[in-house]
Formats: C-alpha cells, sequence, structure tokens
C-alpha cells in the first residue's frame, strides 16, 4: 500500500510478551508495530496469576526464569504502583517427609545456581502462614520470587514501546504475507521482520507450530488483608504442571497487595470452551483448601479461565521460525509467559540485532531438538 | 410489638427487631456507611437484596457479610468501617 510505513518490526499480539518485545526493539532504535484485535493485555496475559517464579522443571527452565526475574528485578522500580509488583516470595509446601526430601534437592539446586532458598521446619512454617493446616512436614521459602497483575505490566512494557515511537495498530491479522502481515479488514502492514507472539492463537498463522491450548482455572476472593503473605504452592505443582496428558490440579495460591486470594490451578488439554467448569473448579478449590481450610469460609468474587501455549518440552519458542523467512517467534510460554516475558524479549531481539545474549539461547530456539530421557520433579 | 434483641455495633450496644434485616436495623438505627471502599469512600446499602455486595459489614469476626441477606440476631456482633 503507498504512503504506508513500512516496519522494522511488526509484532503479532500485545499480550505481556508482544508488549515486553515491542519495548526492547523500540528500545534499541527499531521501527516498531504491534497488532491487536482486542484489549492489550486482555487475554491469556489477564487470565494469569503473575507470579515471577524460577521453576526448576530443566536446567533451561531454571536458566529462563532466573534470568528473567532478575530483569524484572531491574525493572521494579520504574514500575508503577497499579503493576503491584510485590516480592512476597514463593514457599514450596512439603506435605510429608517424601516431600521434604524433594524440597532440599530443590533447596541445594537453587543454591547451586546461586538463587536464595531457605528450608522452613513445620513450626516455621506454621509461622510463617498460620492458616496453613496443621501436619505439613515443611516448605522451601524462594524469597526472590515476586508477584504482580500482568494487564498493568503489559501495558507498562507497550507504555515504554509507544514513548520511544512503536505503535499499537488495532486490528485482527488475517494472514502472513509476503513482507508483511495482511489484517481482516483488507489493511496490509507492511514489515522487514515479523515476530508471532500470540500464544495459544500462534497456530492459527503457523498451523505446524508445536503448541496445544491448555486451560486453567482461577478464582479470586474479597479482600482479606494479613490473610495470607507469601504465594503458597504444593510441591505437586510441580508434577501437575509437568503432565502433559491428564488433567490435574495443584494448591496455588496468591496474595493480592488488596488483600485479595488468587487461587489456582488446573490444567487441561483438549478443553476448547472457555466455560468455567464446575467440576474442574471444585476439583481445584478442595485441593487447596486441602492445605488451607479457611479458605472455606471467604467469599469468592469471580471465577474464570485462559488458554496457556504449551510445547511439548515445556519450553517457550523464542526465534528464528523454520521455513519462513523474516518470521520469528516469541510464544508456547505455557504458564510462565509472565514470568519469562523480559527474557524472551533480551533474547528474541539479541537474535534479530545479532548481538550477544546474556544465556545461552539455543534451548529456546524453535529448531531445536526435542530432549532425550532425562525428564525429572 | 416485634421482637426486639440486642446487638451490637462497633462495640455499641443496640436494641434490633428481630425479623428486620442487618442492614434495615442498621439505618433505622441512624448508621449509615457500613464500610469503606478500597479508596477511603464510604459505602452503604444500595439494592437491598443482595447483588450490589455495597452493605458488606463484619459479623461475629466473619468479614464481607452482607447486611440486607441476613436478621439481626440476640448477641450479634456487627462491625461497620
Amino acid at each position: 500500500m503507498p504512503n504506508s510505513p513500512v516496519w522494522d518490526i511488526a509484532i503479532i499480539g500485545a499480550g505481556i510478551v508482544g508488549c515486553a518485545c515491542a519495548a526492547a526493539a523500540a528500545a534499541a532504535g527499531l521501527r516498531t508495530a504491534v497488532i491487536e484485535s482486542q484489549t492489550p493485555g486482555g487475554g491469556t496475559t489477564a487470565a494469569g496469576m503473575g507470579h515471577i517464579v524460577v521453576m526448576d522443571d530443566s536446567p533451561a527452565q531454571f536458566a529462563l526464569t532466573r534470568y528473567s526475574q532478575l530483569l524484572w528485578q531491574e525493572w521494579a522500580p520504574e514500575l508503577p504502583q497499579g503493576v503491584e509488583y510485590s516480592r512476597c516470595g514463593t514457599l514450596w509446601l512439603a506435605r510429608d517427609e517424601t516431600e521434604l526430601r524433594l524440597a532440599v534437592a530443590k533447596q541445594q539446586a537453587y543454591r547451586s545456581q546461586g538463587v536464595p532458598a531457605e528450608m522452613l521446619d513445620a513450626g516455621a512454617l506454621a509461622a510463617a502462614e498460620p492458616k496453613l493446616r496443621p501436619g505439613l512436614a515443611g516448605a522451601m521459602l524462594a524469597a526472590e520470587d515476586a508477584v504482580l497483575y500482568p494487564p498493568a505490566a503489559a501495558k507498562f512494557f507497550l507504555d515504554r514501546a509507544r514513548a520511544q515511537g512503536a505503535c499499537l495498530i488495532q486490528g485482527e491479522c488475517a494472514a502472513l504475507a509476503e513482507g508483511g502481515i495482511k489484517l481482516r479488514d483488507g489493511r496490509r502492514v507492511a514489515a522487514g521482520e515479523i515476530v508471532l507472539a500470540a500464544g495459544a492463537q500462534s497456530t492459527g498463522f503457523m498451523p505446524g507450530l508445536p503448541i496445544a491450548p491448555r486451560k486453567g482455572h482461577l478464582l479470586i476472593t474479597d479482600r482479606y488483608p494479613g490473610w495470607l503473605h507469601h504465594q503458597v504452592v504444593e510441591l505437586g505443582y510441580l508434577r501437575s504442571a509437568h503432565s502433559l496428558a491428564e488433567d490435574s490440579v495443584a494448591c496455588n495460591l496468591q496474595p493480592r497487595l488488596s488483600g485479595q486470594i488468587l487461587i489456582g490451578s488446573s490444567r487441561q488439554y483438549g478443553a476448547t470452551s472457555a466455560a468455567v467448569e464446575p467440576g474442574m473448579l471444585a476439583r481445584m478449590l478442595q485441593r487447596a483448601m486441602d492445605y488451607m481450610p479457611e479458605l472455606a469460609q471467604l467469599s469468592s468474587i469471580r471465577a474464570w479461565t485462559g488458554f496457556r501455549a504449551a510445547t511439548p518440552d515445556k519450553l517457550p519458542l523464542i526465534g528464528a521460525a523454520e521455513g519462513h523467512p523474516h518470521v520469528w517467534l516469541a510464544t508456547g510460554h505455557e504458564g510462565l509467559g509472565i514470568t519469562t516475558a523480559p527474557a524472551t524479549a533480551a533474547l528474541l531481539l539479541a537474535q534479530m540485532t545479532g548481538t550477544p545474549a546474556a544465556i545461552p539461547a539455543a534451548p529456546y530456539l524453535p529448531d531445536r531438538q526435542p530432549e532425550t530421557g532425562e525428564a525429572h520433579a | 410489638m416485634p421482637e426486639r434483641v440486642r446487638v451490637k455495633v462497633n462495640g455499641r450496644e443496640l436494641e434490633m427487631p428481630a425479623e428486620a434485616s442487618v442492614a434495615a436495623a442498621l439505618m433505622s438505627a441512624g448508621v449509615s456507611g457500613l464500610r469503606r471502599s478500597r479508596t477511603g469512600e464510604p459505602r452503604g446499602p444500595v439494592c437491598g437484596m443482595g447483588v450490589c455486595m455495597e452493605c458488606r459489614v463484619r459479623v461475629d469476626g466473619r468479614a464481607h457479610q452482607r447486611a440486607c441477606q441476613f436478621s439481626c440476631r440476640e448477641g450479634m456482633e456487627i462491625e461497620c468501617r
């Protein structure tokens, strides 16, 4: 189209990953456009918990989440109040002696990588979170984990990008085209490079991508200030997050700065409807109440669902799209998109501009070979 | 005369009609502003039928109880903030 600008980079999707990539691209001096048909940060970003968490399902996941957590810490002083960034820490709960041994192994793994982690015995855990039921064996505290409000964080990145010249194009992408993107209303966005950051919807533009939607439920309570102090997650969460086939739930509770408590989590494959499923919600709440029985006394405000973009090896796709020149991927973040958005943006921009990255990019490249064996956690 | 019960409102003892909703009883006793919003604005009953959530008070230690949805009981302790 004559007279329309040619962007250096056009990013499909203004979720937190797309917005973080836009901020990084604009900061690098690239003419950047972000294309979004809905409210920026209003999709899976808004449906998620906003837990900035180091996860150790694999060494590559550990490296990416920790690197990104440190990037969040650098952003922290600049985040507006509405982002509600709070370094509350995560308590990984051990039910019994078996899980306690897992927690100790986890602590050693964290410490060997320079990530602060400490063990709490049963008494210290009860003092830290008095609403937990008695009889738990202990917990590992990851004190540098944090929480934030994801749509506000996405908006923060988008605002930064726009302040440095990036443009938000409101429109629905129809297809990738030669030298740009075709929008559903007939417009064409011309761009030198395209970044696909559409989460679970990415396969709509590139059907071969190894991404499947994985549905999750969340529920939020009314305000009960002082009720909960840390993000509280059962160690079994790793199993729930790791499982590729079965529907699963895990106790995962988050204190909001408002005093509200966010209750998760569930994971389902094959679910296509976004409707809240009472049976799944009940399982999830029962699991949460197994750890904090008094949750049953609290009023809930709302329950909702979202779709994570899950890959087979539970690592995101960050880098050049195989067989698609000038198309780059920043998608497939499953439940860690909020945590790893800053690292994703940094790794992607390093590849696009041919500059060195802070951590090896190989484990997240879209054309990586699948790892064999070595499943754990 | 309707049966009357004694309740405490913010520590002050009041006599209320037993069949009145807590919201109605508080209003008839001249208590306005049942709670404060997150930004500090006073809030009180709007719909009177359990939908608007504006009349929440603390009852016998339980937070966020809708005052329009239950009756006064002898010895009930109500906190409006």
